[in-house]
C-alpha cells in the first residue's frame, strides 16, 4: 500500500514537513540520474560538483549569504547539533532559550554549563535575562520562528546583546526560511540552522550557514567535506532539490506571506467561535503557523477527529512512546499542563488552499466541542 | 460502523482488527499505554504494556492501513488496577488484576473516551462469544474452551457489552490465528503470548508486593495455631497452595498440607489438610449482570479462576450479594476471586468471593 499526501486531504501540517512541488521532484529526478562523486577529480565528479555548487551559490543568494558560508548538512537538526557542539568551548556556558528545538535543548541538558533564558507569555524572549546570562558565553542560541507557535523573535536585538556579551549568536532559521525575508549579513548572526523539507524541498538535507571567519569545530569525522565541518559525500540530488525549493519559495515569499496570512487570519478568527480557545501566537508571528488551546479537551481527541474528517493537523510537540506530551514551549509560556495538553498547531505552506482552511474552520467547533464531552465522561 | 479496536502489541488483537477492516468497518487502532514509566515494564515478546508493544500495534495498524493512536491510561491503570492489586493481597486475598483492567480501565474509561468520540463499538482480541438480538446482547464462552476468555470478561454489563466486538470468539485454534496472521501480512504472527502479570515485567509477583507492602515474616501454623514453620510475607501465598511451604514439622498424618487461610491481622498463613480446603458454598459480594439482573434462586455453573473448571451450583440473590450453594465441594477457593457465574456457555455475571463456608 502506497500512502502519501493525498489530495482529498486538507493537509494542515507543513511545519512538520511540507510537500515538493512537481517542479523540485523533476530537478532531483534529473539529477539522480547523473553519478559521480562531487569530491572526484575526474569528469564525472566535476559534473556532480558542479551541480552542488550551483545548489550552494543559489541557496546563499536567497538568504544574503556568500557561498562559501553555506554548509551542507543532512537536516536541521545536525546543523544545530554542529553549532552548538562545533562552538562551544568546554569553559564558556551555553545560553539557549526555554522554546528551543529538542536539537538544541537536549544539546543544552548535556553540558553543565547551559543557562536557559526564558520567555513572556506570549513566547518572546525575555531579553533582560537573556543579556546578563549571555554575558561571557560561548555561544547563544534562539530560535528565529518558533516551530509550535510561530512566534517570531527580534532577531537584530538578540544578536546585539549576544555579541555585547562576547559570544557567537546562532539560530534556527528552520520555520523562518521561505516565510519570512532573510538576510543572513544584515542579521548579524554568525550561525543559521535551515531545513529543505520545511520549505517544500527533500527530507535529508539541510544547512548550516557559517558566518565568515567563524571559528567551529567538526563534530563528526571522516573526509573532511563541506570546508572540513560535515564530512560524508554531499547527496548531490538532494541539495540541488533544497536550492530549487528555496528559490521557488523566495521567488514568492511576499505575495504567499501575505496570502498565507489571510488564511491564518480565518483561523485565528475561530478563537470567537469556540468557546475558551486561545491563540497562542497572537504576537508578531510567522504566516505559516497558528497554535491554539482549546481548555477542556485533550489535544490526541481533537486530532483523532480532524483524522477521521480528512484533516492533518498536529500538535507541533514531541511524542513519546505515540504519545503526545504536554508542548515544553507552552509551559515555557507559562501555561498549565492541561492547557499544553489541549493545544493544536496548524501550519501552511505553498499548497495549502482556501478549500482547506474552510474545512478546518468547519470542522473544527464540532471536534472540540466533541472532545470536551469525551474528556467530561 | 465506526470501531474502535484496542491492539496490544500482540497477534490476538491484530487479527481482531483487521477482520473488522475486512468487513468494511471504518476501523481505528488504539494502544493503551498503562506504564507510567513504559520501559520498566516487560518488554519484547512478554507483554503487553512496552513501548515495543505499543511499536508493533502501530506497525499492525499501519499494515491495515487504518489511522492508530496511543491513548495514556497509566494513571489510572495505577489507581485502579495496581493500587488494588496490593491493597488487595495486602488483605489476605488474590486479586485478578486483568479482570479489574477489563472492568475499570478496558470496558469502562477506554470504551466510554471512544463512545463519546463517536465510535459505536470497541473490538478487542478476546476470545469470547456476543450473540446480538435487537433489544439484547448475550455473552457465551469461545467456541474453543482452551482458549476462552469469557472468565475475564464476566464482570462486563450489558451497557458495556452492547459496545463490544469481539472477533475472535469462533477461532477454533491459536494456530489457525497465526496462519491467518501471517496471510495478512501481519509480523506479530509469530509473537509468543503473554502470560504473566503485564506490571511485573520480572514475573516475582511475592518481591513485587514486598517492595510495597514491607517484607515482614510471620509464623505457618495448623488449624489448632501451633506453629509449623515461618512464612516471608503472607501475601506470598494463595488458599490452595501447596507447594513452597517448607515446613519443619511434618504432618502427623504424613499428608500433604495446603494453605486453608491468610490472616493479615495476626500475620499468620495457616495450613491444614486438603478436607479443610474444601468449600460448600461461597458468598459473593458486588455481584454485575450480562444482562438483565437475575432475582431468586436459580441452577447454574460457577467458575471461580480463569482456567478453572465450572461446576453446577444453586444461586440466590441476596441484597447486593450472590449466596452459591456447590453441589459437590470445591478446594482451593480464594476471596477476592470473581465467582463469574454461567448458564451452560452463557455469562450470566459475576461477583467477587468474599467468604466461603463448608
Amino acid at each position: 500500500m502506497t500512502t502519501s499526501i493525498n489530495v482529498s486531504r486538507s493537509y494542515v501540517d507543513h511545519a512538520a514537513s511540507s510537500p515538493m512541488s512537481a517542479s523540485v521532484i523533476a530537478v532531483i529526478a534529473e539529477t539522480l540520474a547523473g553519478y559521480g562523486n562531487p569530491s572526484a577529480l575526474h569528469g564525472s565528479g566535476r559534473g556532480a560538483r558542479r551541480i552542488v555548487e550551483e545548489a550552494r551559490e543559489s541557496l546563499a543568494a536567497c538568504l544574503g549569504a556568500q557561498p562559501g558560508e553555506v554548509v551542507f548538512t543532512s537536516g536541521g537538526t545536525e546543523a544545530n547539533n554542529l553549532a552548538l557542539l562545533g562552538a562551544a568551548d568546554a569553559d564558556a556556558p551555553v545560553v539557549i532559550s526555554a522554546i528551543e528545538h529538542p536539537s538544541v535543548a537536549e544539546i543544552g541538558r548535556l553540558r553543565d554549563r547551559v543557562a536557559v533564558a526564558g520567555v513572556d507569555a506570549n513566547g518572546r524572549l525575555d531579553l533582560d535575562d537573556f543579556a546578563r546570562l549571555v554575558d561571557g558565553a560561548a555561544i547563544a542560541s534562539v530560535m528565529w520562528v518558533n516551530n509550535e507557535t510561530g512566534v517570531i523573535q527580534d532577531v537584530p536585538a538578540i544578536v546585539e546583546r549576544t555579541h555585547a556579551g562576547g559570544a557567537l549568536a546562532h539560530s534556527d532559521g528552520v520555520q523562518a526560511f521561505g516565510h519570512l525575508p532573510i538576510d543572513f549579513a544584515a542579521t548579524g548572526l554568525d550561525l543559521l540552522s535551515l531545513s529543505a523539507h520545511k520549505l517544500g524541498g527533500p527530507v535529508g538535507v539541510g544547512a548550516l550557514v557559517v558566518r565568515r571567519g567563524t571559528r567551529l569545530r567538526a563534530s563528526g569525522f571522516g573526509g573532511g567535506q563541506e570546508a572540513k565541518l560535515r564530512s560524508g559525500t554531499v547527496p548531490v540530488a538532494l541539495v540541488a532539490g533544497f536550492a530549487a525549493a528555496a528559490q521557488a519559495a523566495v521567488d514568492v515569499l511576499a505575495a504567499e506571506a501575505e496570502r498565507l496570512e489571510a488564511l491564518r487570519a480565518r483561523v485565528a478568527a475561530l478563537t470567537a467561535v469556540i468557546d475558551g480557545a486561545v491563540d497562542n501566537s497572537a504576537e508578531e508571528h510567522s504566516p505559516a503557523i497558528i497554535n491554539l488551546t482549546f481548555p477542556g479537551t485533550r489535544a490526541d481527541d481533537v486530532l483523532l477527529l480532524l483524522d477521521a474528517a480528512g484533516i492533518d493537523a498536529s500538535t507541533g510537540s514531541a511524542c513519546t512512546a505515540g504519545m503526545h506530551q504536554p508542548s515544553e514551549v507552552l509551559l515555557a509560556m507559562g501555561r498549565s499542563r492541561a492547557e499544553a495538553g489541549a493545544s493544536l498547531r496548524f501550519s501552511f505552506g505553498a499548497t495549502t488552499t482556501s478549500a482547506d482552511v474552510d474545512r478546518l474552520v468547519a470542522v473544527l467547533p464540532g471536534a472540540v466541542q466533541t472532545a470536551r464531552r469525551a474528556v467530561a465522561t | 460502523m465506526r470501531v474502535l479496536a484496542a491492539m496490544s502489541g500482540g497477534v490476538d488483537s491484530a487479527v481482531a482488527a483487521a477482520r473488522l477492516v475486512e468487513a468494511g468497518h471504518e476501523v481505528t487502532g488504539v494502544h493503551l499505554a498503562l506504564s507510567r514509566n513504559p520501559e520498566l515494564f516487560r518488554s519484547g515478546s512478554r507483554g503487553c504494556c512496552s513501548i515495543a508493544d505499543a511499536n508493533d500495534a502501530r506497525r499492525a495498524a499501519d499494515v491495515l492501513g487504518i489511522p492508530f493512536y496511543v491513548w495514556d491510561f497509566s494513571e489510572r491503570f495505577a489507581d485502579d488496577v495496581v493500587a488494588d492489586f496490593v491493597s488487595e493481597y495486602a488483605a489476605g486475598r488474590t486479586p485478578n488484576p486483568c479482570l479489574r483492567c477489563n472492568e475499570k480501565i478496558k470496558f469502562a474509561a477506554v470504551l466510554e473516551r471512544g463512545v463519546a468520540l463517536g465510535f459505536e463499538r470497541v473490538a478487542t482480541g478476546h476470545y469470547a462469544r456476543l450473540d446480538r438480538t435487537d433489544d439484547q446482547v448475550s455473552l457465551y464462552r469461545a467456541a474453543e474452551p482452551a482458549k476462552d476468555q469469557s472468565y475475564v470478561l464476566g464482570v462486563l454489563t450489558a451497557e458495556q457489552l452492547a459496545h463490544c466486538e469481539f472477533p475472535l470468539g469462533e477461532v477454533v485454534s491459536k494456530l489457525e490465528l497465526r496462519v491467518e496472521a501471517a496471510e495478512r501480512g501481519l509480523l506479530v504472527a509469530d509473537k509468543p503470548d503473554s502470560y504473566d502479570i503485564c506490571f511485573i515485567p520480572t514475573g516475582d509477583t511475592g518481591g513485587f508486593l514486598d517492595d510495597r507492602l514491607g517484607r515482614r515474616s510471620g509464623d505457618i501454623v495448623d488449624v489448632d495455631g501451633e506453629v509449623l514453620g515461618a512464612h516471608q510475607g503472607y501475601y506470598r501465598y494463595t488458599v490452595g497452595q501447596r507447594h513452597g511451604l517448607h515446613l519443619s514439622v511434618p504432618a502427623a498424618d504424613g499428608r500433604p498440607r495446603y494453605v486453608v487461610g491468610l490472616d493479615p491481622v495476626s500475620n499468620t498463613v495457616t495450613v491444614g489438610a486438603k478436607q479443610q480446603l474444601a468449600v460448600r458454598t461461597i458468598s459473593a459480594i458486588r455481584p454485575t449482570w450480562t444482562e438483565a439482573a437475575v432475582g431468586g434462586s436459580w441452577r447454574g455453573l460457577v467458575q471461580v479462576r480463569a482456567h478453572a473448571e465450572a461446576v453446577p451450583a444453586t444461586f440466590t440473590a441476596v441484597a447486593d450479594r450472590l449466596e452459591i450453594e456447590l453441589d459437590a465441594p470445591m478446594f482451593g477457593v480464594s476471596p477476592g476471586q470473581a465467582a463469574v457465574h454461567y448458564d451452560g456457555d452463557r455469562v450470566v455475571g459475576a461477583a467477587t468471593i468474599a467468604a466461603t463456608g463448608t
